[in-house]
């Protein structure tokens, strides 16, 4: 098939950057959505122009590292899929498709369609993790976790933190990611510790990065490739009344 | 903002004053919000009580005029949590639209409701319709020569203030206009308030935005009725008053 790309070029952090229109021809619909990509950058670098810049790195929809907002939906328009496992038989033949970075102040374009993340490495350094030393790994079963705990923690932790979430959100919010990772640890005995300084530090620690607040549309949820829900984030401001209210 | 800047990272002893945190300030806008939602309830509640007749709603008038210094209280506490509503909801609408940086030349939202993405604006719109309310039915400032009614007990006619007050078209149409916004506005808040702060019972999830609408239409549905009543003649000018 062929298609129609309007690509967002930017040269460096600096650059005002525009979109640029490129033909993606012979496309194969068993290709990804990367794949294709990768055809199109040959073609470009043979006509002497400068390949499109873009993440990845596992392409099987575990690693967070791709980042596409195609046709104005992060990841696209497939639930549940991350750009990398998004296959072009889910486009036609002949169709326009709009290829942009994440967009959001706390996420700096760095080039073409990459942005720099950072913002949610340094919340995870604000709270994100268990400091204990649980020496090697204990025999199963020997603390007792709920089911219930488990499950949830377990989903929580489905989150590969892509930043989807803050590309969907009309506010670019980033409360899913973090509350996703709250919750997970939270949900766990050996979260208990820390649980009232991480809900606190990864609080501040996100504001300061200047992701928006939400506003309760719930598109992060939609966008989500590991359909985390947004019940996480009632959880998290549960989190962080608790941590109020304990005075610590 | 340079990317690859050490930026300061907060530990949990960190102390940022909860108005100022995000979740703080959406607790705030929640917990002011539940107020009014009770307020517009006990409001509802008390002006439904123009059906049973004058002697009913002037007692019930003349019972809140009783309360002396609890009205005053509540007076006093629901305007503070208006005030402190409208501050942040003006300060997280800045805040959000700012996040963002550059925008997408193609964005396609696929859950954002239109009562969600306008809350700004209904409640910037119920904001001048309170003003407009309270001028009108309070302080009398609309028509003040409704003000100092009495009833055959000597108490103030309210029934009588009311019915007059709807009988002129254009009070009427701006209430029922209203009263859409504060549907627009509730549909959103209502659901959205027990999500901030972490009260949606798992049975209910995706289910809450349907209870919003419900909840909103039952609202708006109450309140209207009383303008439209008057407007048909159905609720009217008791014999020799007035
Ligand atoms: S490249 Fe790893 S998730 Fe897409």
């Amino acid at each position: 098939m062929n298609l129609t790309l309007y690509v967002w070029r930017q040269k460096d952090a600096n650059d005002k950057g525009r979109m640029e229109k490129y033909a993606a021809k012979d496309i194969n619909e068993h290709m990804s959505f990367l794949e294709m990509l990768d055809v199109v950058n040959e073609d470009l670098a043979q006509q002497g122009i400068e390949p499109i810049a873009f993440d990845h790195d596992c392409r099987e929809g575990i690693c967070g590292t791709c980042s596409l907002v195609v046709n104005g939906r992060p990841h696209g328009h497939e639930t549940g899929t991350t750009v990398c496992q998004l296959h072009m038989r889910h486009f036609k033949d002949g169709d326009s498709i709009y290829i942009e970075p994440w967009r959001a102040k706390a996420f700096p374009v760095v080039r073409d369609l990459i942005v720099d993340r950072s913002a949610f490495d340094r919340i995870m350094q604000a709270g994100g993790f268990v400091s204990v030393n649980t020496g090697s790994a204990q025999d199963a079963n020997s603390i007792p976790i709920s089911k219930e705990a488990a499950d949830t923690a377990m989903d929580a932790a489905a989150c590969i933190g892509c930043g989807a979430c803050v590309a969907a959100c009309p506010n670019a919010s980033a409360m899913l990611f973090v509350s996703a990772k709250i919750s997970q640890l939270a949900s766990l005995p050996q979260g208990q510790a820390e649980r009232e300084r991480r809900a606190r530090g990864m609080i501040a620690q996100m504001d300061a990065e200047g992701f928006g607040n939400c506003t309760n549309f719930y598109e992060c949820e939609a966008a989500c490739p590991k359909e985390i829900p947004v019940k996480f984030i009632a959880k998290m401001n549960r989190e962080y009344m608790r941590a109020l209210a304990k005075g610590k | 903002m340079n990317a690859t800047a050490a930026k300061k990272v907060y530990s949990g002893d960190a102390s940022v004053p909860l108005a100022n945190i995000s979740i703080g300030m959406k607790v705030v806008m929640a917990v002011t919000g539940a107020s009014f939602i009770l307020f517009i309830i006990g409001h509802l509640m008390g002006n439904m009580q123009i059906f049973i007749g004058q002697e009913q709603f002037n007692a019930y008038a003349a019972f809140l005029q009783g309360l002396g210094e609890l009205l005053w209280i509540e007076r006093v506490l629901i305007f503070t949590f208006f005030a402190i509503h409208i501050f942040y909801g003006i300060k997280l609408y800045f805040e959000n639209s700012g996040a963002r940086g550059v925008s997408y030349k193609k964005f396609n939202p696929s859950q954002t409701t239109y009562t969600a993405r306008t809350m700004i604006w209904s409640g910037l719109a119920l904001l001048a319709f309170v003003v407009f309310h309270i001028a009108h039915f309070t302080a009398h400032v609309v028509y003040p020569e409704y003000a100092h009614l009495e009833d055959a007990l000597g108490r103030h006619d309210a029934y009588t203030m009311v019915v007059v007050g709807f009988q002129h078209a254009w009070v009427s149409i701006l209430y029922i206009i209203s009263m859409g916004f504060l549907a627009f506005h509730l549909s959103h808040a209502l659901p959205s308030l027990f999500q901030t702060i972490g009260l949606i019972h798992p049975n209910l999830r995706n289910k809450e935005r349907v209870i919003g609408r419900l909840f909103a239409l039952i609202i708006f549905l109450g309140y209207v009725s009383i303008p439209v009543a008057i407007m048909a003649g159905i609720v009217r000018l008791p014999k020799g008053g007035m």
